[in-house]
């Protein structure tokens, strides 16, 4: 190694150092002043236009859907990511259940096996208007989903205005995504 | 004598002692004053009484409910068990950081203490760099999160702690993962201190070795419990999340790992010096950030426990000091170092370098997967979730040409090797590899488990022959091989052990793909297949704890012909005090399969009344938390070393170069 390489490789770490202390020190400064939000980063998307994608449907339980089909909805619809093995998932369905005569959900069976998401869905009746796989989880990263359930509220012409990283119960339902619907006059 | 005054005073005294133990060596080493650089043992040593005073005064505090002192009414209750209120101590940021700087001064004593072989100069310097880094901490101990702050009025009763917390495990998790972290402040001073001299050497490589592998023994060990604790704890059945915190502990391993091979190269053959230094810098500076971004919030984790940017721009500028001075040093200084030790390709050392790559780059992934999310935010105004899928992705294949690079390493002699030959001592390991796939194949279906499988097959296998290889097993008398595996040095057993230790992590993480689970909403009675077993909810019972309501079950398993394998007991427990409930999980072993059983809700009530459970069959589960513990181990009996007790490392390198 020549000495100026050396010099210039031994340099590298404290210029890198550098860029991710200015980095980090911006990210607190807008801390401060609110303008970032380190809980937000995983409540990605809201009022933006939904991502691409074409999942495959539960057998027994229709075709699927994609982003197409959302778009083309004249009515607002909740998106539903859930899965069979995620205990908040079954503590939510009947809240869905009573939320589902008020708004279809299309639901979306993150990393679940068809057999187990349609005995899931069959066992107390479906909140669900359609049915899609996400079996591999590549659909749910594209969503920014971070842990199952998370809701979502796509308005016609397929825009999100309402994220909701938990369970989603009636109340939740009056107090949060009602309020966003009559804003944009649905 | 003790109470929260008084700790307050021995942290302050404790911090001034830290500046002077920072300032007076490093002067007396520049102006040759040897009484000056004499006197930082003593200093060391001084800080560390007064800082266990300060620590011993908070527990005190705890244990007589002196719900005057802020931290203790925010954080203990009276109705606390006499143990969480010790250990209560370091659950919260506060309490922490005292204990973060305790760990940092019982390092310095212990550089003191065991150090007497180091030439005073050397010792003087190491010590000072590490009041240095005692002294940053105790200052922000103090002025931004003191844990002796009053409050007026004093309430009757405290708030009670994170029933979450209120667990044997996690009470001691904290202390082994921060003497991990901490651990690294060693190798860190050496480092520095090596660049200030403007002198690597074997004996350098000989001295820190030691201490980078009892860092990493701790850092190992805490990493697994932390592990452990979300698998029997969280109740969610998984053992690691990619989460924030935890990757911001699994960054510092994966460096440190690294470091502990790089240096056996400075120390045996003089080479990779500057490489060896960056890494002891790197660790530390990683734990340092890792604590720092946990601690300002910037991560968004589940368990980050303090978030407060006003204490992030105090770290955030203690990690400019220590991080960027450091660095500057290494830019400034490291090009000066001469590198020996030239060596081929293939050889020993080849395989160390191709080990620190491979480590280095998972390290990369990891570090990137981590601080995507926050970056993209602030450069591009968008947020983008990174998980467990792109982790998966990017670090599996790293992992397997480690693996197979493992394997190999130990067999190969130094400065040159012939592969042909040395794989002419492990076809037995390919043999018994190659059995080993077929076995996956027949138990496992995914294509990586079995190459994972595979591989840590082969890691297991090699060593134990390369071990047998050198103490003469099949080639010489039993009397003889006895009497070699007693002269085999004690690393060398180490080595092996760890070595083995990952290989069954690694099998543990496979056979972990082929976990099942079922979640089921059942009356009492009722039986559900799991894998072949029946899993009968015979019982539902209700009773009050110390401090909690808990509704517990009783699950019996049987196997298909009918036969009791266990009764696993999960409860959930409903703490009233801080409206919060817990899982706890019930786990059958029988250290190659887990049973694991979990109770959620109850829906309706009476005879009417179903239950959701959560149960799980993870076969091999326990075998990645006691291949870390094997690892670990390894690392301590490398410690025990005749050779690195002994310390004549001038003799050594005279004797060893001879021999080359």
């Amino acid at each position: 190694m020549t000495p100026t390489r050396r010099k210039f490789l031994t340099a590298l770490p404290i210029a890198g150092a550098g860029v991710l202390g200015v980095s980090f020190w911006r990210i607190l400064h807008n801390m401060n002043d609110g303008s970032f939000d380190p809980r937000a980063v995983n409540n990605p998307h809201v009022g933006r236009p939904i991502p691409t994608f074409s999942l495959p449907g539960i057998i027994g339980q229709g075709d699927g859907f994609s982003d197409h089909d959302l778009r083309a909805q004249t009515r607002p619809v909740l998106i539903n990511f859930f899965a069979s093995w995620c205990i908040p998932c079954v503590q939510e369905m009947p809240g869905l259940r009573a939320i589902s005569r008020k708004i279809p959900i299309w639901g979306i069976a993150y990393e679940d096996k068809p057999e187990n998401a349609d005995a899931f869905i069959k066992r107390d009746g479906s909140p669900y208007e359609r049915l899609a796989a996400d079996r591999h989880g590549k659909t749910a990263i594209d969503w920014g989903v971070t842990g199952v359930p998370e809701s979502f509220l796509i308005i016609p012409g397929g825009r999100i205005i309402w994220h909701g990283s938990a369970a989603l119960d009636p109340q939740t339902f009056e107090n949060e995504v009602l309020p966003r619907l009559a804003k944009v006059g649905l | 004598m003790f109470g929260p005054e008084q700790g307050h005073f021995a942290l302050a005294l404790a911090c001034i002692l830290a500046f002077t133990q920072f300032i007076l060596p490093l002067w007396g080493a520049h102006k040759r004053n040897a009484r000056w650089v004499e006197i930082a043992p003593f200093l060391a040593i001084s800080q560390l009484i007064a800082l266990s005073l300060s620590f011993f005064d908070l527990i005190l505090c705890a244990v007589r409910d002196d719900f005057s002192v802020q931290n203790v009414a925010a954080n203990s209750a009276i109705s606390k068990p006499l143990l969480y209120k010790i250990t209560g101590v370091w659950g919260n940021h506060e309490g922490s950081v005292l204990l973060w700087t305790l760990i940092l001064g019982v390092c310095g004593a212990a550089v003191s203490i065991f150090g007497r072989n180091l030439p005073d100069i050397l010792k003087g310097r190491v010590l000072a760099i590490l009041g240095g880094v005692s002294a940053g901490f105790q200052l922000f101990c103090l002025l931004t999160s003191n844990p002796f702050d009053r409050v007026f009025p004093a309430p009757p009763d405290g708030q009670g702690m994170n029933p979450l917390l209120q667990d044997p495990g996690l009470a001691f998790h904290p202390p082994i993962l921060y003497t991990g972290y901490v651990g690294f402040a060693v190798p860190f001073a050496f480092a520095v201190a090596a660049l200030i001299e403007g002198r690597v050497d074997a004996a350098w490589g000989r001295w820190v070795r030691p201490w980078a592998v009892a860092a990493w023994c701790f850092l190992t060990c805490g990493i697994a419990l932390g592990s452990w604790w979300s698998y029997y704890v969280l109740g969610w059945g998984g053992y690691w999340f990619w989460d924030p915190v935890e990757n911001a502990s699994l960054i510092p391993w994966l460096t440190g790992t690294a470091l502990v091979h790089s240096a056996i190269v400075v120390e045996k053959r003089e080479g990779l010096k500057i490489w060896t230094v960056l890494l002891a810098i790197a660790t530390f500076s990683f734990s340092l950030s890792g604590t720092f971004l946990v601690r300002s919030g910037i991560l968004n984790s589940v368990h980050a426990f303090a978030n407060d940017p006003a204490r992030g721009v105090f770290i955030l500028a203690l990690l400019a000091i220590v991080i960027g001075g450091s660095l500057t040093l290494f830019a400034w200084r490291a090009p000066s170092l001469t590198s020996g030790g030239i060596f081929s390709p293939v050889s020993r050392e080849g395989a160390l370098v191709l080990n620190n790559i491979l480590l280095c780059s998972i390290c990369a992934v990891v570090v990137t997967g981590t601080m995507y999310p926050p970056f993209m935010q602030l450069l591009a105004g968008r947020t983008i979730s990174v998980g467990k899928p792109f982790f998966d992705a990017a670090t599996i294949p790293l992992t397997l040409p480690l693996l197979l690079a493992m394997g190999i390493g130990t067999a190969l002699p130094w400065k040159r090797a012939h592969l042909a030959r040395t794989f002419s001592h492990l076809w037995g390991a390919v043999l018994i590899t190659f059995v080993g796939v077929l076995l996956c194949f027949w138990q496992f279906a995914g294509a990586l488990p079995i190459a994972c499988g595979a591989l840590a097959i082969w890691v297991i296998i090699a060593s134990l022959i390369d071990t047998g290889r050198k103490i003469g097993i099949g080639q010489t008398s039993l009397n003889n091989v006895f009497s070699r595996a007693r002269i085999l040095p004690r690393s060398s057993w180490g080595a092996t052990l760890a070595h083995i230790g990952a290989g069954i992590t690694i099998l543990g993480l496979c056979g972990m793909s082929g976990a099942q689970q079922a979640i089921v909403e059942i009356h009492v009675g009722d039986t559900r297949t799991l894998h072949g077993d029946q899993w009968t909810l015979t019982h539902v019972r209700d009773y009050v704890g110390p401090n909690y309501h808990a509704m517990q079950a009783d699950i019996t398993i049987r196997d298909h012909s009918g036969h009791l394998i266990t009764t696993l007991h999960p409860e959930k427990r409903n703490f009233m005090s801080q409206n919060q409930v817990t899982t706890e999980v019930a786990i059958h072993t029988n250290l190659v399969t887990d049973l694991y059983g979990v109770i959620g809700d109850r829906h309706g009530t009476g005879d009417n009344a179903t239950y959701v459970l959560r149960l799980h069959y993870n076969p091999l589960a326990p075998w990645m938390w006691l291949g870390a513990l094997i690892m670990a181990i390894g690392g301590a009996f490398s410690l025990s070393d005749r050779r690195l007790r002994v310390g004549a490392p001038q003799k050594a390198i005279n004797r060893h170069t001879a021999t080359i």
